[in-house]
């Protein structure tokens, strides 16, 4: 964590950093690294199942407000992202990994602003690596299944129409680009957003307490009460970010999954 | 540019290089989106019609082009 020194205010503001992003083990000295992130990770599918299950247990024809819910959201992620992204011939067989997955992130991302849990899980890279090697085995398993390992090479490296002489230039690049850097960008997108978006709520309240509470000088009262009110708008900030970082998550699996299964020219 | 390495190195500066290097890194995705979202805008604009079509497109791109960013504003605060 960093010192910070202003002038007129005595130096006792303790800048929050990644360290606060440790958690400690619940388990203390039992050898289990348990911490509440992993809790949360646990909460987050535990939720996503008994909410929709719960949501399609009446199975009525005409369906009541919880079922009509459960039923939007189901086809927001059917419609809007797998029948538009991957086609009309293969999506239905993705929907139930895209469904999850955009749940679980949106669920996992939205702990961030509740009262009582205040800690986004994908602020934790480890979380974010997992999820996004998982989907870096799908698409590069759905294509190898499709086309064979030397169809799929030639897809994902070998656009149509380029003539022979740019090829050695290409295949490195595409070959890095659509196979090695998708999952880093993938992971660390998901990651910087979450944890970017909570170190900025970490400043703004432990900053509002600092100048309301502890510190002395001409201007402070105002700055602390400033301080808390553009803590509160980040706060909303942060809820659009975390929904868009969940549909962009699955928005870009999908998208992946449907260029492994394109048909070769 | 030793200057500014050695200026950076003393307990005398106050600031952050890191904070330097983020501010540099944001003007690319600070074009970049401003252009995907001058593009949808202009879409919508000849054919209104269109802006629901148009809208995860726009969202997608939006998203690459501000991965380069926030990538840069973590990596300025976890890496010393």
């Amino acid at each position: 964590m960093t010192q910070v020194s202003l002038d007129g205010i005595a130096a006792g503001f303790v800048a929050p950093g990644p360290a606060d992003f440790q958690l400690p083990d619940i388990f203390n000295g039992n050898q289990v690294l348990l911490t509440k992130a992993s809790l949360l990770l646990v909460l987050a599918a535990i939720i996503v199942v008994v909410a929709f299950r719960a949501s399609i247990r009446p199975a009525a024809v005409v369906p009541g407000k919880f079922q009509f819910a459960g039923e939007q959201a189901y086809s927001f992620v059917r419609d809007g992202i797998a029948r538009d992204i991957i086609g009309e011939r293969d999506y239905a067989k993705y929907v139930p990994l895209l469904v999850s997955m955009f749940f679980f992130v949106l669920v996992n991302n939205l702990f961030g602003l509740i009262p009582i849990i205040q800690f986004p899980t994908f602020s934790r890279a480890g979380f974010a690596y997992g999820l996004a090697a998982l989907v870096w085995l799908i698409y590069n398993g759905v294509g190898i299944g499709r086309h064979g390992v030397s169809g799929y090479f030639k897809l994902q490296t070998m656009p149509a129409g380029v003539p022979w002489w740019i090829l050695p230039l290409l295949i490195p690049l595409e070959f890095l680009s659509n196979i090695l850097i998708r999952p880093v960008t993938l992971s660390l997108r998901l990651f910087a957003n979450m944890f970017a978006g909570h170190l900025l709520l970490l400043l703004f309240a432990t900053g509002a307490d600092y100048l309301l509470i502890h510190a002395t000088g001409p201007l402070v009262k105002p700055a602390g009460v400033l301080s808390f009110v553009l803590g509160v708008l980040v706060g909303f900030l942060e809820l659009v970010v975390e929904v868009l970082q969940a549909y962009v998550f699955t928005l870009l699996t999908a998208s992946y999954i449907a260029g492994a299964l394109a048909d070769t020219h | 540019m030793s200057a500014l390495l050695l200026a950076a190195d003393t307990a005398t500066t106050k600031g952050s290089l890191n904070m330097i290097g983020y501010g540099l890194a944001a003007v690319g995705p600070g074009i970049g989106i401003g252009l995907i979202f001058a593009a949808y805008i202009n879409g919508t604009a000849r054919q209104p019609e269109l802006q629901s079509k148009l809208q995860p497109i726009a969202i997608l791109g939006f998203a690459l082009a501000e991965a380069l960013a926030i990538i840069g504003i973590a990596l300025a605060f976890v890496l010393k």
